[in-house]
């Protein structure tokens, strides 16, 4: 916080619009860049940054918010949950609203659920032990920078003994659907702004192999507005000049092999699985389950309930959006039955999502 | 007090129910010239207008770092009624208390009720007092109305902004939201964030007297912040309003609790705020008033309405780009007053 207006300072931002204008000078097509972070979804719409680039370069927004990528499915499973006697839900605060297929944890809650928001995975542990007559779920949703936490939290409920705490798991990891959409002839990513700080702990290197396959630049970049310019500047020389590598705008957070240690804990904890993405389906390697000597932590497993079939809303173009083929505005929902106090899409629950982003801050 | 916890006895009507009033509450809340115990106060009719306006008050926790929910209580509707440009003359009080509330609780809370009466130069004239079983009520839920008089013709409304009024706030924004979220969900910050309660029908009976007509729309930006409340008064008026972020005053603590928790301070409430509209030849003159004003140490000039582009918000930002402010749909937090 101490530096945010170094890293938002007028003169140096005017320079590097300038530097990205003379940069795609001359390119005769346009560029499509896309972010893959929640945290720079937000930050394009609330510094203005699509007002400020040349026509040229367009930004999309991918699945980078992980809320707007878990499934209708996990939904029914929290609220079947949530209907359990003795059954306490902690959950992050965005995922109380997102509509399953006939309910979701907040109207659950005035029916009489137990729904605690948490800042942290360990506020739930707390909870659990100061509950010992209830079962506490926790809904475990992230990328590789929640997981770690939600590792540190069933360790610790490990070493507590405790026999009511459980995790119902949907966590998912990068760079699998970067490689996804990047094979996908009709999104035509020119290059990625890779996720800060999911690249903290998986490391800028972590993107290699999908640069070697595709060919498509990437730049870890920050969230600051001259850290966004700065990414967007790397991304357009490098498909200016027609080369494709790993560059780390981001240099004073992500280390080439990212957080080791981080890594380990979410590993002891968690084992790599497939796993189903909103929007884009099914991706190997792209999720993370318990391991084996965690299951007696794992809801779904120790806590079996009756889940109504999934059913996504008719209409309802999150999927395309999260794809990044799609603005918000392109959605017929958008605006009129689908608004942020009666969302339909997942992207419009989340603060981060594409759709509650655009809602607020406008196109 | 025999009890050192509220009984249900105490909302019966009964011998409790008078031992709490004659005990407690009564000296704490009367002594301003209003101590008959009629079932209603009986004013002095007044000249000019009347203002009226009431409001509930549910904040959890009760009490927060620089207040608790009985001043806010009074700020609260002290503050309403400024924001027409009248000046509160009475107060009504109920008080809707869960079984088991501890006694010094409710001194401690009835005792900043009557600071902040006297501080805003109102009195409590009127209330009533319920006690319910314990889990109907979350500790004690406050209703306030007021009464106001407006003894001047300057017309203030929310429908009054033209284009070319500078914009003031008199201080930080999103203190009061940050300070409850902070201390409801016992967040470690570096720098401990309290709440700008505040009474402020002193500052706009000066402002009010110093600029006249030149003071458009008031408004305290108290649950959805300076962004929902500008947005009212953008669509009330049918004008555009443009702000700049470089402007916004903005405690360095709030700020960085936004950021953790991804919050925008703009959205974030505040209880002893103003957003005044004033014509641009008298804008730096209600900045020195608030300036010189014991809750305007911090006010900033920090837009204009800049077209008749009816019901829009924009922020011109740091770096210079341009964005849309839309109001907030739901509560960024919930019972924050």
């Amino acid at each position: 916080m101490k530096h945010q207006k170094e890293y938002r300072d007028p003169e140096l931002a005017r320079l590097q619009l300038q530097a990205i204008r003379q940069a795609v000078a001359g390119f005769d097509r346009t560029i499509t860049l896309m972010e893959v972070c929640g945290t720079h979804t937000m930050a394009i719409y609330q510094h203005g940054i699509r007002s400020l680039l040349p026509e040229q370069i367009r930004l999309v927004s991918g699945p980078g918010c992980p809320v707007c990528v878990t499934p209708v499915g996990y939904v029914d499973q929290a609220v079947a949950l949530s209907r359990r006697p003795n059954t306490i839900i902690a959950s992050f605060g965005d995922m109380v609203r997102v509509p399953g297929s006939s309910s979701n944890l907040l109207q659950e809650q005035a029916r009489g659920a137990t729904i605690k928001i948490v800042y942290s995975p360990l506020d739930a542990v707390n909870l659990a032990e100061r509950t010992p007559g209830a079962d506490v779920v926790f809904l475990g949703v992230g990328f590789e920078t929640t997981a770690p936490t939600v590792a540190a939290a069933i360790l610790t409920a490990a070493q507590k003994d405790l026999d009511n705490f459980y995790v119902l798991c949907s966590h998912k990891t990068m760079p699998g659907p970067m490689t996804t959409l990047a094979g996908d002839p009709e999104i035509q990513v020119d290059g990625y702004l890779c996720p800060a700080h999911v690249s903290a702990i998986i490391g800028a290197n972590a993107y290699q192999p999908l640069v070697d396959a595709y060919q498509v630049p990437c730049v870890v970049t920050g969230f600051e507005p001259l850290d966004m310019l700065q990414g967007v500047l790397m991304l357009a020389r490098q498909v200016v000049a027609g080369v494709a590598r790993v560059e780390t705008q981001y240099s004073r957070v992500v280390k080439p092999e990212g957080n080791p240690k981080a890594r380990k804990i979410l590993y002891q904890v968690f084992e790599t699985c497939a796993a189903r993405w909103r929007g884009i389906g099914d991706i190997p390697d792209s999720g993370l389950q318990l391991r084996p000597d965690y299951h007696r932590f794992d809801a779904a497993r120790q806590l079996p309930v009756a889940i109504e079939p999934s059913i996504e809303h008719q209409g309802c173009l999150c999927g395309e959006i999260l794809k990044g083929k799609l603005r918000p505005k392109d959605c017929p929902l958008f605006r009129t039955t689908c608004t942020p106090e009666d969302p339909v899409g997942a992207c419009m629950v989340s603060s981060e999502g594409t759709c509650a982003a655009e809602y607020k801050y406008g196109g | 007090m025999r009890s050192d916890v509220i009984l249900l006895g105490h909302g019966s009507g009964g011998k409790l129910s008078h031992e709490l009033l004659d005990e407690l509450i009564v000296p704490a809340l009367s002594g301003l010239g209003q101590s008959d115990q009629n079932d209603a106060a009986v004013l002095a009719a007044q000249q000019g207008l009347l203002a009226f306006t009431t409001d509930s008050y549910v904040v959890d926790p009760i009490f927060f770092p620089g207040g608790n929910i009985g001043d806010l209580a009074i700020h609260g509707t002290v503050n309403d009624l400024a924001m027409v440009g009248a000046r509160p003359i009475a107060i009504s009080v109920g008080l809707i208390i869960e079984e088991g509330l501890a006694v010094h609780e409710l001194r401690a809370i009835l005792e900043s009720m009557r600071a902040a009466s006297r501080q805003a130069g109102v009195a409590i004239v009127t209330g009533d007092t319920k006690v319910v079983p314990r889990g109907k009520a979350d500790k004690i839920f406050i209703n306030t109305s007021g009464i106001g008089v407006i003894d001047h013709d300057v017309q203030i409304s929310g429908s009054n902004a033209r284009v070319g009024d500078k914009i003031l706030i008199n201080g930080t924004i999103g203190d009061h939201g940050m300070a409850v979220l902070a201390s409801r969900e016992g967040l470690q910050l570096e720098s401990c964030i309290t709440t700008d309660s505040a009474p402020l029908n002193n500052m706009v009976e000066v402002l009010v007297e110093k600029l006249g007509n030149q003071l458009h729309a008031l408004r305290d930006p108290t649950r959805g912040g300076v962004a929902t409340t500008l947005k009212e008064i953008a669509v009330q008026s049918r004008v555009e309003i443009t702000l700049q972020e470089t402007l916004l005053p903005i405690n360095f603590a709030v700020a960085g609790a936004c950021g953790i928790l991804g919050l925008d301070p703009l959205f974030v409430a505040n209880e002893g705020k103003l957003l005044a509209f004033v014509a641009p030849e008298a804008a730096e003159q209600a900045l020195s008033i608030m300036l010189s004003h014991v809750h305007g140490k911090h006010a900033a000039i920090i837009g204009e309405v800049t077209s008749t582009a009816a019901g829009k918000v924009r922020l011109r930002t740091a770096i210079g780009g341009l964005r849309a402010i839309e109001m907030l749909a739901g509560e960024q937090l919930p019972r924050i007053c």
